[in-house]
Parts: C-alpha cells; structure tokens; sequence
C-alpha cells in the first residue's frame, strides 16, 4: 500500500478556522477532514457537506413503530383473545382505538428515537471499544485541526494555509 | 410607514357590512314563537324527503323513553305521534326545546365568531407579553405586527360586552343556568345541580367577572401599545423597555388566571352539568395555535407588500414551528380530555361527549384531521415551513379546524341538534373577520412598523435558524 501524505494545519480559534477553510476551498483543494473539540457552527455549510438524512430516517421509523403498536394492539386484544375488560368494547380495534393511544404514542417514539441513534452510531462508525482516530490529542481540547491531501503540492498548500493563521503546520505520514 | 390601502379598507368594510346584513337576516328569520318553530321544522321534515322517517316509526318507542334523544331531522314528532298517550304532553315539551334551540340558531351563530376572534386576538397579547418577558430575540420585528392585531381586542370587547348583557338580560337563552326559576325550588324551571353552582354561577358574579377579564385585557393592551410607541424614542437607558417588561410578567399572571375563568364562564357554563379540568388550558391551546397562525398570515401578508423590512425566512420558520408545536399541544389536551372521560365513563361527564359524538360526528372528527394530522405532516418538513404559501394552507386548516372547536364547543349545548352551516354562520364570521382586517391594518398604519427602542432588534433583525437558505442572501451573510 502506497503510503500518502496529508498536512495537518492547527488553528486555536474556530473563527480563524471557518474563515481559513474558506479559503481553502475557494481554492479548490480538497479538505479530507476537520478535527474540532466542539460543533462549529457554519463548519459543515462552508466545507460543502451534504445535509444530513437523519431525520428522514427517524420519520420512516416512527411510522414503524406507529404500524407495530397497530398491529399489536389489534391482534392481541381485538383478534386474539377479544374478552370484555372493564366493558371497553373489543368489537373492533376502532370501538377500542383510545386505549391504544397511548402504547401507540409511545412506540412511536421509542422507534424513530432508539433506531435514529443506532443509525447515527452505525453511519458514524461509533462503537464501544472502537480506537479512537484522533490525529492529535490537542483537538479535543482547545486546537482546530484541518487535514488536506497532499498530491505533490506541499509548498503551495503550506504557504497557503501560513497564510490562514495557522498556528502550526505538520506534514504527516497517514498508512 | 405603511399605509392602509385603500383596496383592503374596502374590503373589510364590505365584509362587515355584507356580514352585518346576514346577521340581521338571520336574527330577522328565527322563529318567534313556537308555532313558527313547527312550521320551520315541518318545512324541514319535508324538504328532507321520507327516506329517514321509516326509520324512526321503527325506533320511536325507544325513542319516546328518553326524551334527550332527539333524532337530527325533528321528525321525531311523527315518531311520537304513533306512541300513546305521552305523545301530546311530550310533543308540547319537545316542541318548545326545539323552539328554543332554533332562537338560540342566530345568537350561537355569532357567539361562536365573537368568541374566536376575540380569543385569537387575546392570545396574540398573551404571546406578545410572553415574547417581552422571555426576552425573546427573534420576535423583536414581530412586535409591531402583534401590536397591531391586539387593536381588534377593542372592537370585539365590546361587542362581547354586548352580549354579556344581553344574556344577564335574558335577551338571548345560551346560557341555560340563566334561565327564569333555575334556583327557586317552587318552580318548574328548578335545577337542584345547577343550585348548588350557585356560589359560582349567578348573574351578578358572572356579570362582573365578565367585565374585569375585559377590562383587565384591554388595559394591558392599551398600556402597552402606548408604551411600546413610547419605547422608540425613549432614549431613557432601557427605563421604558423595563417598565414594559415588569408590565408584562403581572399580565402573563393575571392572563393565566383570567383566561381559565373566562373558559368556565363562557364556555363551559353553557353546559352547566358538565365540568373538566383542564377545559381551561384546552381552550387556551384552541385560541393559542389559531393566535399564531394569525401572526404568520399577517406577517406574510406584510412582508409581501414590502412593509416588514427585518423579517426573514427564519422568522416565518419559527411562527410555522410554533404553529406545529402548538397543534400538538391542542391534541395533547383534546386527546386528553375526551380520552380521560371515555375510558371512565361516567355518565355525568359522558353525555358532554355523547352529544358531540352523535349529532357532531362530522365536525368532531374533521377537526382532529384538520388541527393535527394535515399540520403534522405538512409542518413536519423543516424546508416546508419557511415556504410561505405551505405556511398558509396549513394555516387556513388550522384556522378553520379551531373555529370547528369553537363550533364544538358552543353549539351542542345551545342548539343542539338543530345545528347547520349557514348564513348565520357564514356572515357572523365575515363580519368579524372585516373587523379584524380593519382594526389590525389600521393600527399597523399608526406607528413605526420597526420597533426601534427594543435592545434586541439588532438581533431579530439578523435572526437566522442555521438551515434555512434566505432568499436574495448568499453563504457569506452568515457562518
């Protein structure tokens, strides 16, 4: 496996960051990743980002949750075993249907938030026990870290991102 | 500074004069006596055709048990007629409470517009007031907009206060508990239930308290309608915009206490059997969300002719989200209450629901579809809500869907099954609506459509919800 480079720029000011990967992209150079201690916001509009589908996702999971609470409640009180429980009418699941709000909210719920975050997790390549990819401890604290792809271009990029006020310019090794 | 066209002043005096006219003609033609009553319901019977009296010859024994039963046809006396000996004494009865129902028809009719835009527009002061005392900064370009909509507080506070007095008066029957002998035990009329209300429902306590929920609004409102023109060009180190501050928090107080007695007054003391706990906030969240909605038609409609120069997209975001966020909430209680009295079914709560669900069946459930699914799904979609005209067909829903509730609310109690969507209906809402139009433009047109003196206007003014794209702004005005 070929081994590739990639700069790695330190910024102590989210400002100075959101204005330097500006430049840089104005400058049509790819920034592979930006590593910051907090949400920056504006970070994902300025490096281009796709908006999330996240919420789509929680929708459609909620009208699962909705249809498995339906289903439920209908086979197990109105199909199953239809008794007369307090004289709610179990003639249909409609007669019945203000019981079952409830346990439909809920299910609702419980879907679109318990399987959103999964899909976060899995989307996000979160797990416990997964290594951390920290380039540098640093950027969980108080430094900003942009990593640029380097195709033979290391003066150029170095002398653009001296001039974003980066306060520290590495050229590293990634396997 | 705006200026009230001339096209929308001619409007709204054509809706109030063309609503004042159906008003009339409606007062003009419900039945004065009960004979006349017959004679309308005889018209009825038989403009409705044959096709339902079959059916009732062959339930009418059943009928005839309980006389609460009253089918939505009148033909009941057909019914009655073929029973026995009852029948004369109990088509008398009957006859009188249908004559009752159809002399309430005109007065209901208005009643329930006057109740909806006056709440809608004291929930748009109870929202303003929140607005100063959250210190909110997004609504500050709002302001003005607001302001201006409380102006139709005053016309229909007197209107109101009309009405009020022509209850106490007994000029009109809505509310039954007025009626003549309700509390004397010697008489026909006498209520033992109703009796023992009586610390809480009689004319004078009812009257008054009538009278202070007005005054204590209008007070408000006028105060700080004053004050806040004030505030402009205070130029006092924030001693206007405190003072206004202060004002609000005693208003929102006396709002939340105000607003839950009015409830009982004049809605639910329609059906003075029936009481619910959490009436009070269930009205609150009807007039709240459709409050909202009226800020965002408003807003939009301003922004469109160029006078609202602060308001952005973001703006029509947040109204939409409280739009949908308050349309919840309306279910939440509605779903609450019916559910709570459902499940326990107690009859003394249950009939409230038995007669909604029997003779309202159509509106009852149209507005569950109207005031939470259609704004559930079209609301739902953060992209949707900063689209005006999304914005306004979920608006127009859930503005009809709440004067429904109001409907719902008002005329099983005062004319039960003889209830229709007509001219009543139809004209009391245009006149209110001319109202509404006129007094809001006019008092848009009378100050500063900027409230300059707020501190955070530089902050409503550069308001932005992260994901909303403003039109005519590229990605450099924000980060």
């Amino acid at each position: 496996m070929e081994s590739s480079k990639v700069i790695h720029a330190f910024y102590t000011d989210d400002e100075i960051l959101l204005d330097a990967v500006k430049v840089v992209k104005a400058k049509h150079h790819h920034i592979e990743e930006v590593f910051c201690p907090f949400p920056v916001h504006g970070l994902d509009k300025a490096m281009g980002l796709a908006p999330t589908r996240l919420a789509i996702t929680a929708f459609f999971y909620g009208i699962t949750g909705l249809s498995v609470a339906i289903w439920m409640t209908n086979y197990m009180m109105i199909q199953d075993w239809p008794q007369d429980i307090g004289g709610k009418p179990s003639f249909s699941w409609v007669a019945n249907m203000p019981a079952f709000v409830p346990i439909m909210f809920e299910l609702t719920v419980f879907f679109a938030a318990h399987l959103m975050v999964i899909t976060f997790y899995m989307r996000s390549r979160i797990w416990p026990f997964k290594e951390a990819e920290n380039p540098d401890p640093r950027t969980t604290d108080d430094h900003f870290l942009m990593e640029i792809p380097v195709h033979n271009n290391e003066a150029e990029l170095t002398a653009l991102l001296a001039t974003t006020g980066a306060v520290e310019i590495n050229i590293v090794d990634k396997h | 500074m705006y200026q009230f066209s001339g096209k929308l002043k001619t409007f709204s005096l054509a809706l109030i004069i063309l609503g004042a006219l159906g008003i009339a003609y409606s007062f003009y033609s419900a039945p004065k006596t009960v004979e006349e009553a017959k004679e309308i319901i005889a018209h009825q019977v038989s403009s409705h055709g044959n096709t339902h009296g079959d059916s009732h010859d062959e339930v009418s024994k059943e009928d005839h048990k309980s006389d609460a039963v009253f089918d939505s046809h009148g033909v009941k006396k057909e019914a009655h007629a073929s029973s026995g000996d009852h029948a004369e004494h109990h088509d008398a009865k009957h006859d009188e409470h249908v004559f009752h129902q159809l002399q309430n028809k005109p007065w209901a009719a208005f009643y329930v517009a006057l109740f909806f835009f006056l709440g809608v527009t004291l929930l748009v002061l109870a929202f303003y007031a929140s607005q100063r005392v959250a210190q909110s900064g997004w609504s500050v370009v709002l302001f003005r907009v607001m302001e201006a909509i409380t102006a139709n507080l005053v016309p229909t506070s007197v209107i109101m206060l009309f009405v009020v007095i022509a209850s106490v008066m007994h000029i009109n029957h809505l509310f039954p508990w007025m009626a003549e002998g309700v509390f004397d035990p010697t008489s026909a009329n006498y209520d033992p239930i109703i009796e023992g209300k009586a610390w809480w429902m009689n004319i004078p306590g009812w009257t008054i308290r009538s009278i202070i929920y007005l005054v204590i609004w209008n007070a408000y409102r006028w105060f700080i309608r004053r004050n806040s023109i004030k505030e402009d060009t205070a130029n006092d180190g924030g001693k206007t915009y405190k003072l206004n501050y202060n004002v609000s928090v005693g208003f929102i107080f006396l709002f939340m206490i105000t607003e839950s007695m009015m409830s009982w007054d004049w809605i639910m003391g329609l059906d003075p059997h029936w009481f619910s706990t959490l009436f009070g906030w269930y009205v609150l969240a009807s007039l709240l969300v459709s409050a909202l909605t009226a800020i965002a038609f408003v807003t939009i409609y301003l922004r469109s002719k160029g006078a609202l120069p602060g308001v952005n997209d973001s703006h029509i975001h947040d109204l939409a989200k409280f739009m949908f966020g308050f349309s919840v909430f309306w279910t939440y209680l509605w779903f609450a209450q019916f559910m709570l009295i459902w499940y326990a079914d107690i009859p003394e709560e249950t009939t409230y629901f038995v007669a909604r669900f029997n003779e309202y069946k159509l509106p009852f459930l149209a507005m569950v579809g109207m005031n939470f699914v259609f704004p559930i799904l079209l609301l739902l979609n953060s992209d949707f809500k900063s689209i005006p005209w999304f914005v306004v067909i979920g608006g127009i829903v859930i503005l009809a869907g709440h004067y429904i509730d109001i409907f719902v609310m008002v005329m099983p109690a005062t004319v039960g099954a003889q209830w229709s969507f007509g001219i009543a209906e139809l004209s009391a809402l245009l006149f209110f609506l001319g109202i509404f139009i006129y007094a809001t433009f006019s008092a848009f047109a009378k100050a500063n459509p900027i409230p300059q003196g707020n501190p955070f206007l530089e902050e409503s003014e550069h308001f932005h919800y992260y994901n909303i794209e403003h039109r005519g702004e590229g990605s450099s005005d924000h980060h």
